[in-house]
């Protein structure tokens, strides 16, 4: 049975109202002028230097990543209640990573595992009995969500610790707004352009209790060769703020302190894009050349604040994940507004042998794994391929969740042959500070390839500019 | 300014000035070989621009005999050679993607442009690449990104970052082209004034892009002490050392200023242009060119110390 | 008993660094087995950085010591007031819950004879306070205690295999033990009053195990016994790297070398 896809912009031969422009517009453009089109938006790219190199895949490493010029649109309130969900699930994720370093009420409660938290490896023991500036570890959370239907959005996954990306939700804005002007005057779409400044207004607020005076932030990375390097420069550039290597910070006395060519500045906010276990050799891994030595020490004694906080991969993982709608229960005390995939945990016996015997229908991941490595998706993949990743899951089942095959959504895109129906999932960012915000807009990601449920840019993924209509 | 960033910047214009020197070079290495045979100078020109460039041992372990189309090569495309036109391209480039965000778009567009039109140059058959058309190519990109700097970088300490990296390096390239010159192109004393000398000296001008200025003001017969005085000691030359100090000490005295501090490198700066301001050309004769070369290359290498000490390591409180 | 200390740790470096970064777990907190009568941390030439109570109940502090410097000195001194409370770690304020040190870390990854070690000493047990005490007692059957034979990376594995070590070896064997037998463990350093009164060239590490209902309780494989009025009780952490009483890192392409002299003596009442 071959499964049915929701499409975005055609619904029983009639096109959905927020994509009736584009219908126009996409008739009003002629083959070659669309590949003039192409061939302009990728020069822009790579003019500004946008590229993105994917780990352990060799190869170019000024790559870019394929820009389907076709937006995805959302209406004004299917953007309202996706919002509302999002920032939900934010505060929810918050407030469970200050219980699980605090006094653990949700583990008390019988709620959710004590092993799943404290035996997790993103669990930072080192950060136990800290209650970062406005109760906040995830400053920046992705979140992943999927479409099956008008009303129906799944989450596929929170990214609570360093979400990438966002640079893409900017540019792909930019290139749309330069090379079809006319489309941005005759549909209302809400700017996402803000968000830099929301960024660096969320990353001040959260400046150290120590910090007497307007705050510097700055935004650590792990140097030039770090294949997100461009979005920590983007970033950097439109915050108006420095971009700083492990190496141009160091630890004196109570604070931590830039190396400038006026002498040593002190910083007070630290937006890093390095791992917990990099950030500093005296705390996690002694080898890491990337961290600043004694970091942490200044961090827990309220030197300096770092976004995210160290620790705040517990809540991310993906069999944390299946608890994220009972966090929003007991800490909110609210009903969830968007649903989570239904999830198997392979480390449960039960649960295991379902997923075995399923497995050419599931998607199984493992529990930490990210990029689309590591993965199964059962109804695309040969009877081999099956029972080799089925010998995986049987070697170590706590490493590994299973979900059902999404039917995820689908919007036009432009191929080779004209214009098709691929599929997408998106990730919008939510930024929690003072406030919680969340710009209209995301990074949409789709499959280029026809059919191919995979999305990541790493597999052959494409991005698209992410449209929501003013009321 | 973050010291790290200072240094990337002060990089950017060193490595681009350096390939520019590369392609002055392979000039010179040109235009003589179309000299006629003198017997003992025929086979050194090209071993003599090895040795000046500093890259003699490297070439020798790659290709052996100095051949001129090796040499080309070698000076252009060879990643193997840190001082080639692509290596100092490619490290330019390099700096200036990381620090991006101090750069104007039209300062990036003139990097990156280079850059990937040298990717271009790569893939192209050797043979339809005159060395003409890639020596002018380089020049024409390190005019682009000096035009780009100056009409588009704020009038900030990145600017003055940018131009110290070209300066200390004009400085020092100077040095090196006339020490060349003077002690490696001449095959020996009993050359000193002959046709051969001057021949020499007109095709290190023409390298300079200063032929027709140096007439302007001098005129008259080419000798070796107008020439000393026209790239040493002339502020109107824009390739002397004299004006490449001056210019390190306006933006020395700048960074000074806009930090509210003076340092080492603005007194040390300061006192290399007194000496030159007061030295005059019999005086680098008495002392001897070579000589007198060897001690200001050393100068200029001790200032460019002193800059990374006070402004590019960090380190300073 | 009254125990007085003084542990002098001087670091050399050969060629000067351009700075020093420490992190100190070097003051005991205060529990029922013991109450601090004096202390002081100096850093010659140190400045003090930000400090604060881990969520284990220990105090830590950091110095740094602005360079060029080619040799640094730690000096800790007191006086610390001590019960014999037979190992137990009671009225100890900390809120990491016990299942956060059941994870492996390098120095105490369990390998087969790690397990069976284990899974050998808890069965039979009559209670979990029965089985931490067998578990104490087949490391302290199972490893010998010879010093030079181990070194400071030596795994608990290697040091089981080699069936020799020091006590640092004899902690992460018991600790890797326990842990496969699912009982939280950790290691703890601190220090001892030599039977013979001899300065000693080291400070001393035991383990502690959770046993329900009591809580935390240490015990010294190396010298076969629950910690006593002889011991003092600096830090914790997951190994000996962990719980170090000094984190350093020097920036610098110098090579450092180390001396450590600790002394500790009982005063008088």
């Amino acid at each position: 049975m071959a499964p049915t896809y929701f499409n975005e912009m055609y619904q029983n031969g009639q096109v959905r109202p927020p994509y009736r422009h584009l219908e126009d517009w996409t008739a009003a453009m002629p083959a070659e002028l669309r590949s003039l089109k192409q061939a302009e938006a990728e020069a822009l790219f790579r003019r500004i230097g946008i590229t993105f190199a994917v780990y352990g895949e060799g190869g170019d490493p000024d790559r870019l990543i394929p820009f389907d010029m076709f937006p995805r649109v959302f209406t004004a309130s299917e953007w309202a209640r996706l919002d509302r969900g999002i920032k939900q699930r934010a505060r929810a994720l918050n407030a469970f990573l200050v219980d699980v370093y605090g006094r653990g009420e949700i583990v008390r409660a019988g709620r959710i595992p004590a092993r799943l938290v404290y035996q997790n490896e993103a669990y930072e023991r080192a950060v136990a009995g800290i209650v970062p500036p406005r109760g906040v570890y995830s400053h920046i959370v992705g979140i992943d969500l999927v479409r099956t239907g008008p009303d129906d959005f799944f989450v596929l996954e929170d990214n609570c610790r360093t979400p990438s990306g966002v640079s893409y939700m900017l540019e792909n804005r930019e290139i749309m707004m330069r090379m079809f002007p006319a489309l941005f005057r005759e549909s209302r779409i809400q700017p996402v352009d803000r968000y830099p400044e929301i960024l660096r207004r969320t990353l001040a607020s959260v400046a150290p209790a120590k910090c007497d005076s307007d705050p510097t932030v700055v935004i650590l990375t792990p140097g030039h060769f770090n294949s997100a390097y461009y979005e920590h420069s983007f970033l950097a550039d439109l915050m108006g703020v420095d971009l700083v290597e492990g190496q141009d910070l160091f630890v004196e006395g109570e604070f931590v302190w830039m190396r400038t060519t006026e002498g040593p500045k002190k910083v007070d906010v630290i937006y890093r894009r390095i791992d917990d276990a990099f950030i500093d050799p005296l705390c996690f891994r002694p080898d890491s050349m990337l961290g600043v030595p004694g970091l942490m020490d200044v961090y827990r004694s309220g030197g300096v604040s770092i976004c995210s906080a160290p620790g705040a991969g517990v809540a991310d993982d993906k069999a944390v994940y299946t608890f994220v709608p009972e966090m929003i229960r007991f800490y909110l005390g609210e009903t969830p507004i968007l649903q989570n995939v239904p999830t198997w945990q392979c480390g449960k016996s039960d649960e295991l042998t379902y997923v075995l015997e399923n497995l050419a229908e599931l998607v199984v991941k493992e529990v930490h794994g990210s990029g689309g490595y590591g993965m199964l998706v059962g109804p695309k993949s040969t009877k081999e391929q099956i029972a080799a990743f089925a010998e995986r899951v049987k070697a170590d089942p706590g490493n590994y969740i299973a979900q059902p095959t999404l039917a995820l959504s689908t919007v036009p895109t432009f191929v080779d042959e004209g214009i098709a129906p691929r599929h997408v999932d998106l990730r919008p960012y939510c930024l929690v500070g003072e406030r919680v915000e969340l710009v209209p807009g995301g990074l949409t990601r789709v499959a280029l390839k026809d059919g191919s449920l995979v999305v990541n840019s790493s597999q052959g993924g494409g991005v698209k500019d992410t449209w929501v209509l003013a009321e | 300014m973050l010291s790290r960033t200072a240094d990337n910047l002060y990089w950017i214009t060193r490595y681009m000035e350096r390939a520019e020197t590369m392609a002055r070079l392979l000039d010179v290495g040109a235009r003589m070989s179309l000299l006629p045979s003198t017997g003992e100078g025929y086979h050194s020109e090209w071993e003599s621009l090895l040795q000046a460039s500093g890259t003699a041992e490297g070439f020798a372990r790659k290709y052996g005999d100095p051949v001129q189309r090796n040499i080309e090569s070698y000076f252009f495309f060879d990643r193997d050679n840190p001082s080639s036109i692509a290596s100092c391209i490619g490290r330019a480039r390099e700096n200036a993607r990381i620090v991006r965000g101090a750069l104007t778009t039209q300062v990036w567009d003139a990097l990156n442009g280079a850059f990937q039109e040298m990717r271009a140059l790569e893939r192209r058959p050797r043979s339809e690449l005159d060395l003409s058309v890639l020596t002018d190519w380089t020049m024409r990109h390190s005019a682009q990104l000096r035009g780009a700097i100056d009409g588009t970088q704020l009038r900030k300490d990145g600017w003055d970052f940018l131009n110290l990296g070209y300066f200390l390096e004009r400085a020092d390239n100077t040095a090196r082209l006339l020490d060349v010159k003077y002690y490696v192109l001449l095959p020996g004393v009993e050359f000193v004034g002959s046709g051969l000398d001057n021949y020499q000296w007109t095709t290190l001008l023409r390298a300079m892009s200063a032929h027709r200025a140096f007439h302007w003001a001098y005129g008259g017969e080419v000798t070796a002490r107008k020439i000393a005085d026209f790239l040493i000691l002339n502020a109107a030359s824009p390739r002397s050392l004299r004006t490449s100090i001056e210019a390190t000490t306006v933006h020395l005295d700048r960074l000074a200023r806009g930090y509210g501090r003076t340092t080492a490198a603005q007194s040390k700066a300061r006192a290399v242009l007194a000496e030159l301001a007061e030295t005059r050309v019999s005086d680098i004769f008495d002392e001897g060119l070579h000589e007198f070369l060897t001690r200001f290359i050393r100068e200029v290498a001790t200032l460019g110390a002193l800059v990374h000490d006070v402004y590019l390591s960090g380190d300073q409180r | 008993m009254i125990l007085s200390v003084l542990h002098v740790t001087t670091y050399r470096y050969d060629t000067p660094v351009r700075g020093v970064v420490q992190s100190h777990r070097l003051t005991p907190s205060g529990f029922e087995g013991q109450k601090v009568l004096r202390w002081s941390v100096e850093v010659e030439g140190g400045l003090p950085g930000g400090g604060y109570r881990d969520g284990a109940g220990d105090w830590v502090q950091s110095h740094s010591v602005r360079g060029p410097v080619s040799d640094i000195t730690v000096r800790v001194a007191g006086d610390v007031e001590t019960r014999d409370m037979a190992g137990v770690l009671r009225g100890h304020r900390e809120h990491v819950p016990p299942e956060a040190y059941l994870r492996e870390t390098v120095a105490t990854a369990a390998d087969v004879a790690l397990r069976e070690l284990g899974q050998a000493a808890v069965t039979g047990a009559r209670d979990p306070l029965d089985a931490a005490h067998r578990l104490a007692a087949a490391v302290s059957e199972a490893v010998a205690y010879v010093p030079g034979a181990t070194h400071a990376h030596t795994t608990a594995a290697e040091a089981l295999a080699r069936a020799e070590g020091v006590c640092q070896d004899h902690a992460h064997v018991l600790i890797a033990a326990a842990r496969s037998q699912a009982i939280p463990a950790r290691y703890v350093s601190g220090y001892l009053l030599a039977a013979d009164g001899i300065p000693h060239e080291a400070a001393h590490a035991w383990a502690e195990l959770w046993v329900p209902g009591l809580g935390w309780v240490g015990f010294d494989p190396a010298n076969r016994c629950c910690p006593d009025e002889r011991f003092i009780r600096l830090g914790s952490g997951d190994d000996a790297r962990d719980a170090a009483p000094i984190k350093g890192i020097a920036r610098g392409p110098g090579s450092e070398s180390l001396d450590v002299t600790v002394a500790i003596q009982s005063v008088q009442q």
